[in-house]
């Protein structure tokens, strides 16, 4: 979880990302930051999230983004 | 929706792009976006310039210069072709069509079939496949297809999910009769359902423009657009592209019956690299079986993205060995299409640029 906050930090680090429980509601991650967040993700887990899950409901918080990791084999 | 065109085939490409061009980083610092957030997120899509028209330039002027272009270089006898078939999101006025205007610019002959296809990104492989059909009439010898769109100028400059992505350009098409025992594959498919995905609200007879639709509104993340704008909904188009994209090439190919492996370039509409490459992903497919190079350097200029790839990467090839290609496009409509066909060497492909000093 908290490398998943790193790179949260590292594209917004205006924003504290363990306090919301809605990124995209509350204005942390627009559409372009999401982008940014999959491809860091990506890169840091040597992994591929589907285009078809970049969706907003999976990037909605920590909780959310772990279970995508996990979905793709990720052990937090 | 499966076609199957037989002994037809496309013998020239010529791509047209406007002469002024923008950098992305230049454009994003209108949007108080930080530099570094900025340079990230270009070497994540892939966006480094795009093309413009400048002001008052419309699609009859880059098409009328694309065939004068053709005609001065003995490329193209302006009599040979039969239909005029454009395709745009642009066109110069409601009324008249714009391929009337174009064929009228051009003293072209009476006897020519002009016609506009309201289409986008999916847009050159709909022209070529009107064009294909077209071309079983025996009256008609040649059809040239010109897919064009100036989207800069419907686009807000201060909504920056679309302005510094956006790219202005033409594609001239000829199509003719193969003497080669030639087939080519496509599958069309249409969804009105979704048509609010990518739309401009107001200018049409539903929502005439006033003064209030071309207010500038907030749409959110401190981006303005107004109601005569070009509005996209990135999220839902984006997951419409994986979604549908993959099993519609997939399909395709099982109703050609051959494989994946037997095609050279999959050239697909470049809306951006990020996409293209969760594309490539998801149909397990080398990045460099699905040339990204068009929108870096021109900007996302809808369907003519396609005739672009093949004009900036292909000419040689096509020449020496020829190529398989799997044509895909995706976009306004919805609109998703594919189409799988041998390219031999053209009479032209080529890019040129549409000089600013043409500008009307």
């Amino acid at each position: 979880m908290k490398r998943v906050t790193e790179i949260l930090k590292g594209i917004r680090p205006e924003f504290d990302f363990t306090t919301s429980q809605d990124f995209i509601r509350d204005g942390m991650l627009d559409s372009f930051d999401m982008v940014m967040l999959v491809s860091s993700l990506d890169r840091a887990y040597s992994i591929s999230i589907e285009g078809v899950e970049i969706i907003p409901e999976n990037f909605k918080n920590l909780q959310t983004i772990e279970a995508l990791l996990r979905k793709h084999g990720v052990q937090q | 929706m499966n076609f199957v065109f037989r002994n037809k085939r496309i013998s020239g490409l010529l791509a047209i792009v406007p002469e002024h061009e923008r950098t992305f980083l230049e454009d994003m610092k209108n949007f108080n976006f930080s530099e570094s957030r900025s340079i990230k997120l270009k070497e994540m899509m892939g966006y480094d310039r795009h093309r413009i028209v400048q002001e008052g330039v419309c699609v009859s002027d880059l098409g009328v210069f694309g065939l004068e272009y053709l005609f001065n270089k003995g490329l193209l006898n302006r009599d040979d072709f039969d239909a005029l078939i454009l395709v745009t999101q642009s066109p110069d006025h409601f009324m008249p069509p714009t391929s009337n205007i174009i064929q009228g610019r051009l003293g072209l002959k009476q006897d020519l079939l002009c016609l506009d296809i309201n289409q986008g990104c999916a847009g050159f492989l709909i022209g070529l496949a009107e064009a294909f059909l077209l071309l079983e009439q025996e009256s008609v010898r040649k059809v040239v297809v010109i897919n064009a769109d100036v989207m800069s100028r419907k686009t807000s400059t201060q909504d920056r999910n679309s302005y510094p992505l956006i790219g202005d350009a033409a594609s001239i098409a000829l199509l003719e009769r193969d003497s080669r025992d030639s087939v080519i594959y496509a599958n069309l498919k249409m969804d009105g359902t979704r048509n609010e995905a990518l739309m401009i609200p107001a200018g049409g007879f539903r929502m005439p423009s006033t003064i209030q639709t071309a207010a500038l509104e907030d749409v959110g993340d401190n981006n303005l657009r107004a109601k005569d704008h070009l509005r996209m909904d990135g999220s839902a188009v984006f997951n419409f592209v994986q979604v549908e994209v993959p099993p519609m090439i997939e399909a395709l190919l099982t109703f050609a019956g051959t494989s994946m492996e037997a095609v050279d370039y999959f050239i697909c509409h470049q809306p951006n690299r990020f996409m293209l490459q969760k594309l490539a992903d998801k149909m397990k497919l080398p990045y460099d079986k699905m040339p990204m190079n068009v929108v870096e350097r021109f900007g996302n200029s809808s369907g003519v993205t396609i005739p672009m790839t093949i004009a900036i990467n292909f000419s040689k090839q096509l020449v020496e060995t020829g190529l398989q290609v799997c044509l895909a496009g995706f976009g306004v409509g919805l609109t998703w299409s594919a189409m799988l066909m041998r390219l031999h060497a053209f009479r032209f492909c080529e890019l040129v640029d549409f000089p600013d000093r043409a500008s009307v």
